[in-house]
């Protein structure tokens, strides 16, 4: 049952005052994520935090490889699509060039901590102005569930059928925790999008890494701990639930590194 | 009363607004959408109070919140 | 436009000519034989406000290229073959995402780590695509620290025009040899061509731009791949070559960069001996000269390639050839470079 917000002879309700809807820097194209995928929720809030900081002219940002490779669909800002692994060095290009643009990078844990965890790096240790927005949800989804550098230890993937078994494969690689010795680093922050309450904590967050480059302080990281509902094997519900219960004790919510605040303006 | 306006057309079934929503104004409709999910719809639009806690749980930003604004709410309360 | 003669490495000629040429950003990791390029933009670009980062990796350098080039900059890199096998991926993006940018790889010997001297050994990797998928970058031979110099402002002019990635494919010798080149002595910006693609930010702009190369629908990849076989086509006007006493020749060398300066001075001592050999140089292997070839090798004995290779450039000259003329070859590889003496000798096979 839809609710229509005009009045019964048709005319607009004045009274109503709509107080949530899309961003202007979202595109219309419905979102290509499984059911219960937070990609779209980090999509949106981005999106939210180029209208609020009125970046929408001025935003150039940069896909993964994964399963955000269509987010250059779902923004109204440039986009680029990188290779895999790449963004933070396609970033670099881009923000030398154009120093007065705000440019950002979406990666998910395959793209950043496997195969571009060189360029993540040395991005920080430049301390390129960029802001990356960094989805941690434990596995490739896209290619099908297989394990990533951020599967829990005994979590069961299409290449760790038994459950990850750390003497073979190693432990979970904890991305912001690596960067933090990086003194390029403006800013590093991780949280669960869980709950409103938590995706309320992510939009403080967000400003902050996106002040970490406005500000010119360095390079600005949000990790999210995002479900996989579908590579997980979970309802959307448990998969939140299980992110709270144990993602969490593996992957510690909070700000693990704020040169932004010090340098306030 | 406050709304929130579910784009049915977007929901695919996750059911967390419905999950999230303090008031249980929400149910998974038992039919199916276009791309064939049960969507998401507003059953008791009397209990919303506009909190948007929906909208924000929502990963395909399908809902949207409208509020009557002050004077209009008190008229609301009053009559109430 | 005021210029001096000056006594000048390759590779520095090739630096000076990136900044004449209009070359906004520069990223590149070392490597030798080419180091002096990176190391001479790393004071020329800052200075003039342009922007030269050192990246963590090959890798790294062609996808800060890709970023930039995106950006509607003229964006370049600079390396030697292991290094240029490590872009291949990021070039293929470019091509497909039809971005213009300039890649310099000045050749060592191969395969694997190889050696550090001077080879022609990524002759197939230059034009016959090198990374995945059907594309073609621009690739340009200088065979004297002149064209060193000249052939980056070439190679963004020709980039620019068809928005593909643009090879200059030197070795170890152009790179670390010393010879008079002129050099201009002003920065005056070249023409740049308007670049209403960029992702540079909307600015006012009523829709936004995609720099893309992922068409995941088959009939959409099928069109692009189509649009890009037409300016291929396209580009073959652009072919350049170069002839050295062909007229009269009864045997025409073929060679391009240093092995074909040592193929013109094979001739010289052949036609002391007796035997009229001229040389066809091709200036871009890609687009090939194959017409050029054709007509030039018409009528004559035999044609000689030679090249610091197994036999790579050969293969091109015999389909374009097409069994008209005996086609012969004389390689070295690993870095051994072959003396003028050394291919005056096969000519001499060759004729008897």
């Amino acid at each position: 049952m839809n609710i229509a917000i005009e009045k019964q002879d048709g005319s607009p309700d004045a009274d109503l005052k709509c107080v949530f809807e899309r961003p202007q820097a979202l595109s219309d194209k419905p979102f290509h994520y499984c059911p219960g995928c937070s990609h779209g929720t980090y999509h949106r809030l981005i999106a939210e935090m180029i209208d609020e900081f009125g970046l929408l002219d001025k935003t150039v940002g940069i896909c993964p490889v994964g399963c955000a490779v269509f987010a250059y669909e779902y923004f109204e800002t440039d986009m680029i699509e990188a290779s895999h692994g790449r963004a933070p060095a396609v970033a670099t290009g881009v923000k030398r060039s154009l120093p007065d643009r705000f440019v950002f990078t979406y990666q998910g844990d395959g793209d950043l901590a496997a195969i571009g965890m060189g360029e993540i790096i040395h991005a920080a240790a430049r301390g390129e102005r960029i802001t990356v927005f960094f989805v941690n949800n434990g596995i490739f989804g896209m290619t099908g569930g297989q394990m990533a550098p951020t599967t829990l230890i005994g979590q069961k993937t299409t290449t760790s059928v038994d459950g990850r078994d750390p003497r073979t494969t190693g432990q979970p690689i904890r991305v912001c925790e690596l960067l933090s010795s990086i003194e390029g680093v403006a800013y590093l922050a991780r949280v669960p999008l869980t709950s409103p309450k938590n995706i309320n904590t992510c939009r403080k967050y967000m400003r902050k890494a996106i002040r970490a480059q406005l500000e010119d302080v360095g390079l600005g990281l949000v990790e999210v701990l995002s479900p996989c509902p579908v590579q997980w094997g979970m309802k959307p519900g448990d998969a939140l639930h299980h992110i709270d219960e144990s993602v969490v004790k593996a992957f510690p919510p909070g700000e693990i590194v704020d040169r932004v605040s010090a340098t306030a303006k | 009363m406050d709304l929130c306006q579910i784009h049915t057309d977007r929901c695919k079934g996750c059911e967390l607004c419905v999950q999230f929503c303090p008031k249980h104004a929400l149910e998974m409709s038992e039919g199916r959408n276009a791309a064939g999910y049960h969507p998401a719809v507003l059953t008791h639009p009397d209990l919303c109070n506009g909190c948007a806690l929906c909208a924000e749980m929502c990963p395909e930003t399908g809902i949207e919140i409208y509020r009557r604004q002050k004077r209009a709410r008190h008229e609301a309360v009053d009559q109430g | 436009m005021p210029a001096t003669k000056q006594l000048t490495k390759g590779n520095e000629a090739l630096a000076m000519g990136a900044v004449a040429g209009g070359c906004d950003c520069f990223f590149g990791y070392p490597i030798t034989p080419q180091n002096e390029v990176p190391e001479v933009l790393s004071y020329e670009m800052p200075k003039r406000g342009r922007v030269f980062v050192q990246a963590e990796s090959e890798v790294a350098s062609i996808n800060m290229v890709y970023g930039a080039a995106a950006a509607g900059k003229r964006a370049m890199t600079s390396s030697s073959s292991p290094g240029i096998s490590l872009m291949m991926e990021g070039v293929s993006y470019i091509a497909c995402a039809e971005l213009p940018c300039l890649i310099v790889n000045v050749m060592r010997g191969g395969p694997g780590l190889g050696s550090i001297t001077p080879s022609q050994g990524d002759y197939f990797q230059a034009c016959k695509g090198g990374g995945h998928g059907d594309y073609h970058c621009i690739v340009l031979a200088p065979w004297n620290v002149q064209e060193m110099y000249e052939f980056p402002a070439l190679g963004f002019e020709l980039a620019d025009r068809y928005r593909c990635p643009a090879m200059i494919l030197a070795d170890g010798v152009l790179g670390a040899m010393m010879e008079p080149a002129t050099i201009r002595d002003d920065d005056a910006p070249p023409d740049v061509p308007e670049k209403p693609w960029a992702t540079s930010g909307r600015n006012g702009r009523n829709h936004k731009n995609i720099v893309n190369s992922l068409v995941i629908e088959p009939y959409g990849l099928r069109d692009h791949n189509l649009k890009l076989q037409a300016k291929y086509a396209k580009m073959q006007c652009e072919t350049r070559w170069d002839t050295r006493h062909t007229d009269d020749a009864e045997i025409l060398l073929v060679a391009y960069g240093i092995a074909a300066r040592l193929a013109l001075s094979a001739c010289k001592l052949a036609r002391k001996q007796g035997v009229n050999a001229g040389l066809l140089r091709p200036i871009t292997l890609y687009p090939f000269p194959s017409d050029a070839i054709v007509e030039c090798a018409a009528g004559k004995k035999r044609v000689l390639v030679v090249e610091l290779s197994s036999g790579q450039m050969v293969e091109d000259v015999r389909l374009a050839i097409n069994g008209k003329v005996p086609v012969d070859f004389y390689g070295e590889m690993g870095g051994v470079i072959p003396s003028p003496a050394d291919i005056c000798r096969k000519i001499m096979e060759a004729v008897q």
